[in-house]
């Protein structure tokens, strides 16, 4: 280490430094490189708006999973955001501290089940009651939604505690010096404080619904039709990548990277949004 | 007002709770019927539907431990850069921002990456190396965030006194903050295995799905995660399938109990 | 009568960013003699102590001019062998800071950086360094055990003991004894006194009687201006500068 001396040490770490950027710069370019071809040359509207797809005969048109992918992502929104905002107010505001100190790390410890087994769980245990008491196929976009929801709770849990976390105290204590219930402080005040952050945490849920691909897979059904009910089976953009890349060959496999391309733009664009919402709460406080 | 409130958030925390703990009871109750010694120990026969998962297990070690490899020297490089070598600047903002940028990436996205450039352009085929280089760029932003974390706490008092000394930077930071810093560094790396155990995705299109033993780096191996998912949605064989989501479900609760165990201790030690 | 100056600093300033520290400060440090630093707190005190051993390195925003005078050479000029300075002037912090490693690891902590390996001569070196520090009653049937269980007074002695392994040519001493109980305290003071036939010693205080027991020349400082400097007998009976003597006497602190 002498050899090289302090001064060279610090070239040598910059290098290691950099490469979290040289990674994520590699990954796009090679999707891109991949994919945006084949968008151009049939052409985004084609690509994006049409509502055939059937790689035997060229037509690449994703349309309908595009719609999946929205279905069962704001579905999963409308079950996991609630949830996991209520848990947050839940267990920073109310709940006491030894419980909260018990409950919270479990349920980020249960976060880190593969979504392979909630997958398997929502085909064993819930598509059939859907099926049962709700009709269709069971494997739908209402199943998806729902497995989607529970993965991405505790993230949204997760961040939103933080935001809970960062408000003063003094903001709570003194809307109750002003005569408010603890409730009352809560939805007045804190909540209107943390705002920002808690919205960071439902834009970046939503961009962890976006991407996710094996619980989808399992429990959505895969049908390539554009779902007109949630008991619809539907195939997401992820589940197409995820279904065909095995045997995908020459046009096919780059409409699949197209996908990705889709994707990757999508997912990028509502991460950024997020991190901007998180800074400006940072910079605003 | 308020009681209703409150019950209404608590019974949908408990509620939450209540599903997740559902879930692994659900697997445990169901998988652990299946899981014997020679469930964990001898090789798969007819595709999964009868005898054993060792090939999965060894897969499931091997491929983290080769992620690990890459992940942490690159991980706590970066890191150290960050926060003993440069102060806040233009570029170090920019690295902040590929790393958050690096962890939204979806896996599926790593894995058509990993299967083009590793898989396919680089030669290396469906294989432990393609699949651990995979895994490392995926688990590299967590490795830098802890271990960013772990180095800023350790106090600013023993870099003066190991300066004061006459020693140079690096041998600050190799004698005095990572040995202090390595309780956070090691709850990183075991947060990063846990995400790389249950990863399925990236590692089915770049470390194979082959269910033989691999004798190097460039043999594909099957991972745990990757063999229940084939068993379950092949349908092959459901008995085995509950059987290995429950050494899985087991692995990573295990893995994930020592990480917040080790950070807890950290903290612990650091307030008194 | 005259030691040659062992460090001198001419026209020395220093700056944190718009914050000045030190004005313009020119003083000549003797040899093998303890230097007593005084004045309230914000004067610079410490400023002028990391300058001496370039810690303010550290500090991104500090700025400095004029010239240190090390033996005749200027410590800050481009190229100046900053690691090897540190190994010559050596210095004890205001809190104890021993590292998180054995009595034995913390005293031979700088030694091994320069490369000693030989147990034997590391032996002997722990116990002439711990002894100097008046230390060594206390620990030489436990220099393995944790530096961390020591009470704060055995602690900085073990920082002085440290510092002292590295058999420096100065010492920098920064408000050592502030917050250690009398006893420590003395015990400090009294292995200065030995300590200074080898070392040049430059102790900060905001202590004056400590700077009265101690030092043989004393320094005051306000605001960073360096305000009067001499012998401590004439420094604190008949000071030159009226602000001098309102300190002595306690009128502001």
């Amino acid at each position: 280490m002498r050899l090289i001396g302090d001064k060279g040490m610090r070239w040598i770490l910059l290098g290691v430094a950099l490469s979290a950027i040289a990674s994520l710069l590699t990954i796009a370019l090679f999707i891109f490189h991949e994919g945006l071809p084949f968008i151009l040359r049939v052409g985004p509207r084609e690509f994006l708006l049409s509502s055939e797809w059937d790689p035997q005969s060229g037509h690449f048109g994703i349309y309908p999973m595009i719609v999946a992918s929205l279905w069962v992502t704001l579905g999963g929104m409308l079950v996991g955001a609630p949830l996991g905002i209520a848990g947050a107010i839940f267990l920073n505001e109310f709940c006491p501290r030894p419980l909260t100190r018990i409950i919270k790390p479990t349920i980020e410890l249960l976060a880190g089940i593969p979504s392979v087994v909630f997958g398997f769980i929502g085909v064993m245990v819930l598509a059939p009651v859907i099926r049962q008491y709700l009709g269709g196929p069971g494997l739908s976009v209402l199943a998806a939604s729902i497995v989607l929801g529970i993965m991405i709770l505790p993230t949204i849990m997760s961040i939103s505690t933080d935001a809970l976390a960062a408000v003063p105290n003094s903001f709570r204590e003194g809307a109750m010096a002003l005569g408010a219930t603890r409730w009352q402080s809560v939805h007045m005040v804190v909540l209107k404080a943390a705002r920002t952050g808690i919205v960071a945490s439902v834009i970046l849920g939503m961009g962890r619904a976006v991407g996710e691909t094996m619980a989808v897979i399992m429990v959505a059904g895969n049908a390539v039709k554009v779902p007109h009910s949630p008991l619809d089976s539907a195939r997401t953009l992820t589940a197409n990548i995820a279904l065909e890349m095995g045997y995908a060959t020459g046009q096919h496999r780059q409409a699949l990277f197209a996908t990705g391309v889709v994707l990757f733009v999508v997912i990028m664009a509502l991460n950024t949004v997020a991190s901007l919402a998180a800074r400006r709460r940072a910079g605003a406080a | 007002m308020q009681a209703v409130a409150v019950s209404a958030l608590g019974a949908a925390t408990l509620g939450t709770l209540a599903v997740l703990v559902f879930v692994v009871f659900f697997v445990l109750e169901k998988g652990l019927r299946a899981i014997s010694w020679s469930f964990l120990f001898s090789n798969p026969r007819d595709m999964g539907r009868a005898g054993g998962i060792l090939p999965t297990l060894v897969g499931t070690a091997l491929l983290p431990m080769v992620a690990l490899a890459i992940a942490v020297p690159l991980g706590v490089g970066t890191a150290v850069y960050l926060t003993e070598y440069t102060r806040e600047t233009r570029l170090t903002r920019l690295i902040r921002f590929g790393t958050d940028c690096l962890a939204g990436i979806p896996s599926i996205i790593f894995g058509l990456f990993g299967f083009i450039l590793f898989v396919s352009m680089l030669g290396m085929g469906w294989s432990l190396l393609s699949g651990g280089l995979t895994l490392a760029i995926m688990i590299l932003p967590t490795i830098i965030r802890t271990s960013e974390e772990a180095i800023k706490a350790v106090p600013l008092s023993y870099r003066e006194v190991s300066f004061s000394l006459g020693a140079t930077r690096w041998e600050t930071v190799t004698r005095v903050v990572l040995p202090n810093a390595l309780p956070g560094v090691v709850t990183g790396v075991m947060l990063g295995i846990g995400r790389a155990i249950g990863e399925t995705a990236a590692v089915i299109f770049t470390a194979g799905s082959s269910l033989r033993l691999p004798h190097s780096l460039l043999d594909p191996v099957r991972t745990m995660s990757v063999h229940f998912y084939i068993l379950a949605r092949e349908g092959i064989s459901t008995e085995n399938a509950y059987g290995t989501a429950a050494v899985l479900v087991v692995s990573i609760l295990t893995v994930n109990l020592v990480a917040y165990w080790t950070m807890h201790r950290v903290l612990a030690r650091r307030s008194r | 009568m005259s030691l040659p100056a062992k460090i001198s600093l001419r026209g020395l300033s220093v700056s944190y960013g718009a914050a000045q520290a030190l004005q313009s400060v020119t003083l000549d440090i003797p040899a093998q003699q303890v230097l007593g630093v005084i004045g309230p707190a914000g004067s610079g005190k410490t400023t002028l102590l990391r300058t001496l051993n370039r810690l303010n390195d550290l500090e991104a925003a500090a700025r400095v001019d004029g010239q240190v005078l090390l033996d005749g050479k200027d410590i800050y000029q481009a190229g100046y062998d900053v690691v090897g300075l540190r190994k010559r002037v050596g210095m004890v912090f205001a809190l104890p800071v021993p590292l998180p490693m054995s009595i034995y690891g913390n005293v031979v902590y700088g030694v091994r950086l320069g490369g000693l390996r030989d147990r034997a001569r590391l032996d002997s070196l722990v116990e002439r360094s711990l002894r100097e520090a008046s230390l060594w009653d206390e620990v030489k049937d436990r220099l393995d055990s944790s530096a961390m269980r020591l009470s704060g007074g055995q602690q900085q002695r073990l920082c002085l003991a440290r510092t002292l392994a590295m058999q420096p040519e100065v010492v920098l001493l920064d408000e050592p004894c502030s917050g250690l109980d009398p006893i420590s305290t003395a015990a400090i003071e009294e292995a200065l006194t030995v300590l200074k036939a080898r070392y040049t010693i430059v102790l900060v205080t905001n202590n004056t009687k400590q700077a009265a027991r101690v030092a043989d020349t004393t320094a005051m400082f306000l605001f960073g201006q360096l305000v009067e400097h001499g012998p401590t007998d004439a420094l604190f009976t008949v000071p030159q500068d009226p602000r001098t003597l309102e300190y002595v006497t306690g009128r502001f602190g």
